[in-house]
């Protein structure tokens, strides 16, 4: 049996907490290029994404906006893992997120370290959604037709 | 009401033993720590005697109802319809013509939305609160949306209170329904709905009231009470999902037209013209969910044998217990503070999210819910994204209150 102290230290691991307490790029940029809104309607949270680019190059990514812990650090982190990134970078590390938060396998891209100290929240499918969240929005953000998406 | 010797005195901690012993589903371990379920609000549990009627009836009396000349279809309008007389019963209603079954609290408000809804027209208005459910609210607005009619919204206080005399004010000759909730699923608040409904009617407007929250919780006379219609869920009262009641005062029902058309509703059909069943067949269309009826009736049976008065009792001890053990949290703002309330307290604890404190409750063992509850305009209200809410039953104890204490400890250990 799993002691419940074990399980949420899995899930709630210190550098989850440290960007939930301290969220990097969490700011409204002057002028963005690009952003969109993500809306959780389980939770009611809602990020706005933003994202400036120069040419192919995302040069900067800020978000805004209340979530739970899991939201809100997977958004800080996510700030980190993207800026500097070009278009076609980023879209596979949004591809790569994606898929290790909906499949058992880790994440090899180095890029991507940091996120892995997401991975706990696999075994919650409830809390899945907080931590896609601003990946789903930054994807709309960079790609996509619709400002505005639902994680529902 | 049965006589049942419980009802002398408020169940002491012994019978409560008893009562927990009829919910197998409370005796499991959850991450390996007792289970506190504190979640009712948003469905309750059941006890073995509605477990067994129902599988009872699979077992042994299932066929369709109304229609069949054989045993077993005999068998199972009974209990049908035995339980359709339970329910009257227990709300008091005068008729079994007065009973509907539904789905749910959420299609009884939609059934009177859509057949009261052919008659109203651009110049109308429907009013209800601010702290209403959301199934009180969206069939209301796409009724609006249809019609052109107005939706108009009585405020609330701090407190989480329904501003009386502003509901009634908004009261008027277009006023053509006031939907009240009767206990708020977010906040616990208990509304006056004997002023409202008698402010109503001295406008000549009928009243509907949400129930769902307090039929589990209260005795219900819908006779004294005097509104037209009071719908309620059977899940959140020990019975099955998949069931709900619309009480509709006869004379209301006979007027309205039906909602959905199929078999079951009509008396006789050809191609020029249906003739319409009476009531409340005249609401049922197509075969109904017999086993939920079935279920519910149970439920009530068994709700009854403890006896509702010991139930509001023995609940609103427990409410000043959690109330009070919430207030000594430091950090933690109790949402629904009013002076009348049900056994639900919607709380935030500074910087921690619900969705977070949520998980490391269930963790402990600890059942809430965490978000919105259905009812997003008094988040908006209280200018919080959601709030965690812990709701009680007449089978949660002590424990299961100092479990949820010690769950915000540590969840306060882990964010602070
Ligand atoms: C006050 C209130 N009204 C309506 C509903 C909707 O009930 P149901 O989902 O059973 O139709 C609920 C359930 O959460 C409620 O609490």
């Amino acid at each position: 049996m799993n002691s419940a102290g074990e399980d949420l230290q899995a899930i709630y691991r210190k550098q989850v907490l440290e960007h939930s307490r301290n969220p990097h790029n969490q700011r409204h940029p002057e002028a963005p290029d690009c952003e969109a809104l993500g809306f959780n309607p389980l939770c009611g949270d809602k990020l706005t994404v933003y994202a400036n680019l120069q040419g192919d190059k995302i040069i900067d990514v800020a978000f805004e906006g209340t979530g739970c812990a899991i939201s809100v650090a997977s958004a800080s982190m996510m700030t980190d893992a993207i800026t500097g990134c070009s278009l076609t970078e980023a879209a596979s590390l949004i591809e790569a997120t994606q898929k290790m938060f909906s499949s058992d396998q880790s994440v090899k891209n180095t890029q991507l370290t940091e996120i892995a100290a997401l991975e706990g929240v696999r075994s919650y499918p409830s809390r899945i959604k907080c931590a896609t969240l601003a990946w789903t929005a930054l994807a709309a953000a960079l790609y996509g037709q619709d400002n505005q998406i639902s994680t529902e | 009401m049965s006589n049942n010797k419980l009802q002398e005195k408020p169940p002491s901690e012994m019978d409560i033993n008893r009562i927990r012993a009829d919910f197998p589903i409370l005796n499991q371990e959850i991450h390996g720590c007792r289970l506190a379920f504190l979640d009712n609000a948003a469905s309750a549990q059941r006890p073995t005697a509605v477990i067994d009627a129902v599988s009872r009836y699979y077992q042994h009396d299932h066929a369709n109802v109304h229609r069949g000349v054989h045993t077993l279809s005999h068998r199972a309008t009974d209990a049908y319809e035995g339980a359709r007389e339970k329910i009257r019963g227990f709300i008091n209603a005068t008729s079994i013509s007065e009973i509907v079954f539904t789905s749910g609290t959420t299609e009884a408000i939609n059934l009177i939305a859509s057949s009261l809804g052919q008659s109203i027209s651009a110049d109308d208005e429907i009013l209800i609160s601010h702290m209403e459910h959301h199934s009180n609210i969206v069939p209301w607005q796409m009724l609006c949306e249809r019609t052109g009619a107005v939706l108009r919204v009585a405020p609330i206080n701090e407190d989480g209170e329904l501003l009386v005399d502003e509901m009634i004010s908004l009261m008027s000759d277009r006023t053509r329904l006031v939907a009240l909730t009767h206990i708020s699923n977010a906040l616990g608040t208990i509304n006056p709905i004997e002023i409202i409904i008698t402010a109503a009617h001295e406008r000549n407007i009928p009243v509907l009231i949400d129930g769902a929250q307090a039929v589990p919780h209260t005795n219900i006379d819908v006779q004294k009470l005097g509104c037209e219609f009071y719908v309620f869920s059977g899940h959140k009262m020990c019975g099955p999902t998949g069931i709900g009641i619309l009480y509709g005062r006869e004379d209301w029902l006979e007027r309205l037209p039906p909602w959905q058309g199929g078999g079951e509703m009509i008396l006789s059909v050809n191609f020029e013209e249906a003739v319409y069943n009476r009531l409340p067949y005249k609401f049922e269309a197509g075969t109904p969910n017999i086993a939920g009826a079935i279920g519910l009736g149970a439920a009530i049976d068994y709700l009854q044998a403890i006896g509702m008065d010991n139930i509001a009792a023995y609940e609103a001890t427990l409410l000043d217990y959690l109330t009070d053990q919430l207030s000594n949290v430091s950090d933690l703002q109790l949402i629904g503070t009013a002076k009348r309330k049900a056994g639900v307290q919607s709380f935030v604890i500074k910087d921690i999210h619900p969705h977070d404190l949520g998980t490391v409750l269930d963790h402990k063992g600890i059942a809430i819910r965490t978000g919105h509850h259905c009812a997003m305009p008094v988040m908006d209200f209280f200018e919080v994204p959601g709030t965690a809410r812990a709701s009680l039953a007449f089978y949660n104890t002590h424990e299961d209150v100092d479990q949820l204490i010690e769950g915000l400890a540590v969840a306060k250990d882990i964010f602070t």
